[in-house]
């Protein structure tokens, strides 16, 4: 590029009497960013209170659609300030172009934002309702789950096995080895904090006690669900909100086939079949670690360990755990089909409902966590 | 087609020579040699499959070549520094097929990207800029804050070149501008690429399965086959030239009323 063309633009005023010439250089393209912005303001400040105003664009080197539209922006200035503004000595190119980009007032201004406490209300009230469909939009849709569900065991005929088989590969089986660390961990620290706690009132073996209850009841359960949620809600709202995003469930749909069918109902079977598992394995898995850290670190042999929590636990204690799986899958998976179905047409559409599956499905485990607690606790189980 | 002649004095704005692409073991351009003149729209053609788009995106420095030599606005692309690269980009712009908006961004903010990240400009003149380059693609004004999902196909490929526009590039590069069009909106189109190239002065790197795009606003255009370019120069040479897939694409069923008008015209020039 030789220097002519892409020197910054810039431009001499020449006055005689009232007639002022703006002889404009350089080149006056988009890439001298800021310059082209203000040399364009100067033009019409140094025409300031003249009669006749031309611009000659003779030394102008390079010219593109913004530089046209800043030079008739100019223009426009000057004339509405009351001088006579004329183009001189332009070539053809430049001419079409200045035509091409010809500056127009812009449009009338937006209208003006309403009060801001009423934005507040009306956001507030927005929600609300929002909040309202989103409730009666789960009970119609778990009401869709259970009567495809029905026909599907009524008619064998409707259900995919070849699908079923598939996700619980994808939810259970590929999800062991996470599942499986994350309780072993967490059944080490409660083992560690139960006999460190405990120790100081001499009840270290009560430790053993505090981790059979607690994991079986309640956290074997809680985290694999949470984890699961993560893991295979977010997946499942992805899945189906990208098929949403490329007309695919439409495609399904005329084809006479219903996403239900089709992509939710084997997936939540899958989730509801696999998560009980998965949570037995977590059980199991952080019994172990808490049975190695007492061993390590509390000095109580695996069989003082075994004898304990012989006494400590019952089956009904590990069913408590169990029973609840299958309904934490069940929420997980209605959270996760719904979000996929509310995704739009764009990128950020998707993330967003990714982001609302996890956190409404962990949302929405704790509290039924918390509601089968009451329940149990009512009946005595 | 006197001037086609006289436009091939200029020099190229691109030049490959003896280019080499594949995936895996698969050559997909062997040894392509390509000119695209300044200020010329060059017209792109070739079966389902057979690298237009590899071309395409190997000039772009989508993907990687295996050997061959590029040059766009006279730079080997491959001795660049980084840093000269990001400035010849913004020489160029892109249209893509299926125009690849930004879904999260509204019109008027995908249009201003380029200038947000490349240039310092106030937001007052960004927004002036980018209602003119709307009104220069020919969508109306409201268009400016609607979001990609809620515009038509039509006009998806306006506010895409609109954003490639955004810069004032020097070269267009439009991958199947006027696919997924209705007849009247791809003439429309090309009647808009033609008069953006003629008054803003662009080159134009087009692919295109359109034959109408191909007769009315090309003054080149180059055919793919077997990886290489098979044939280069304006229609009547492609009408003339015996390759049996040329014959096929330029004869076949669907051209028959562009090659009679031309036939015609040829006639009426003796």
């Amino acid at each position: 590029m030789s220097k002519a063309i892409s020197a910054a633009p810039s431009f001499s005023v020449e006055k005689d009497g009232t007639n002022v010439r703006l002889a404009l250089s350089g080149a006056w393209t988009i890439s001298a960013s800021r310059a082209l912005e203000k040399t364009a303001a100067a033009l019409s400040t140094a025409a300031k209170g003249a009669g006749q105003v031309q611009i000659d664009c003779a030394g102008i080197s390079r010219l593109d659609t913004a530089g046209a539209w800043m030079i008739d922006k100019a223009r426009a200035q000057i004339a509405e300030a009351g001088a006579a503004p004329s183009y001189a000595a332009l070539t053809p190119d430049q001419k079409t172009l200045i035509g091409e980009a010809a500056y127009y007032p812009p449009s009338e201004a937006k209208p003006s934002n309403p009060h801001p406490l009423l934005c507040l209300l009306a956001d507030l009230g927005k929600s609300t309702v929002g909040i309202g469909q989103e409730i009666y939009g789960g009970v119609a849709f778990l009401g869709e789950v259970v009567s495809t569900g029905v026909k599907v065991l009524f008619n064998f005929k409707l259900a995919r096995p070849t699908a079923f088989v598939s996700h619980i590969e994808a939810f259970g089986l590929r999800s062991v080895p996470i599942i499986v660390t994350i309780n072993f961990l967490v059944g080490c620290i409660v083992a560690q904090q139960g006999l460190f706690q405990l120790n100081r009132f001499g009840a270290s073996i009560l430790a053993v006690d505090l981790l059979g209850v607690l994991i079986l009841r309640e956290m074997g359960v809680l985290l694999t669900s949470i984890m699961i949620a993560g893991r295979s809600g977010s997946a499942i709202t992805a899945e189906i909100g990208s098929m949403k995003m490329h007309e695919e469930i439409d495609a399904l749909k005329v084809m006479g086939l219903t996403p239900m069918d089709v992509l939710v109902l084997p997936r939540l079977m899958a989730l509801i079949v696999a998560l009980p598992l998965l949570t037995f394995l977590g059980d199991m898995a952080a019994l172990l670690g808490g049975m190695l850290t007492a061993w390590g670190y509390g000095g109580i042999n695996p069989i003082a360990f075994g004898a304990e929590l012989k006494t400590a636990i019952g089956v009904n204690t590990f069913m408590v755990g169990i029973i609840k799986a299958p309904f934490m899958a069940l929420v997980i998976g209605m959270v996760a089909a719904m979000e996929g179905f509310k995704v739009q047409g764009s990128a950020e559409s998707l993330g967003r409902q990714v982001t609302d599956s996890v956190v409404i499905a962990i949302f929405m485990v704790i509290f039924m966590d918390g509601l089968f607690a009451i329940f149990f606790a009512s009946i005595k189980y | 087609m006197d001037e086609a002649i006289k436009q091939n004095d200029k020099p190229p704005i691109i030049r490959v020579r003896d280019l080499y692409v594949g995936f895996g073991q698969k050559m997909i351009l062997k040894g392509l040699d390509l000119d695209v003149r300044a200020g010329e729209v060059m017209g792109f053609v070739g079966g389902s499959g057979q690298g237009k788009s590899v071309l395409t995106r190997t000039i772009l420095g989508l993907t990687p070549k295996k050997s061959g030599l590029i040059e766009v606005f006279d730079e080997k692309l491959d001795d660049l520094s980084r840093a000269d690269y990001l400035i010849l980009e913004r020489r160029w712009g892109v249209l893509f097929q299926g125009g690849a908006l930004f879904s999260s961004l509204t019109v008027r903010q995908n249009i201003q990207v380029p200038m947000r990240e490349y240039l310092q400009l106030t937001q007052e003149t960004m927004d002036e800029l980018a209602m003119l380059k709307l009104k220069l693609v020919g969508l109306p004004p409201d268009a400016a804050e609607k979001f990609p999902s809620e515009l038509s196909g039509g006009m998806i490929k306006r506010a895409a070149l609109a954003r490639a526009l955004s810069l004032d590039p020097e070269l267009l590069f439009l991958d199947e501008p006027t696919s997924g069009l209705d007849p009247i909106s791809a003439a429309e189109f090309d009647d808009l690429i033609s008069t953006l190239q003629k008054t803003l002065g662009l080159s134009v790197f087009m692919v295109t399965h359109d034959l109408d795009s191909l007769y009315s606003i090309c003054d080149t255009i180059a055919a793919l086959a077997d990886g290489k370019v098979i044939a280069c120069g304006p229609m009547s040479t492609m009408l003339a030239s015996d390759h049996p897939w040329l014959r096929a694409y330029f004869h076949g069923k669907r051209s028959r009323s562009i090659v009679k008008s031309e036939a015609k015209a040829s006639d009426g020039q003796a």
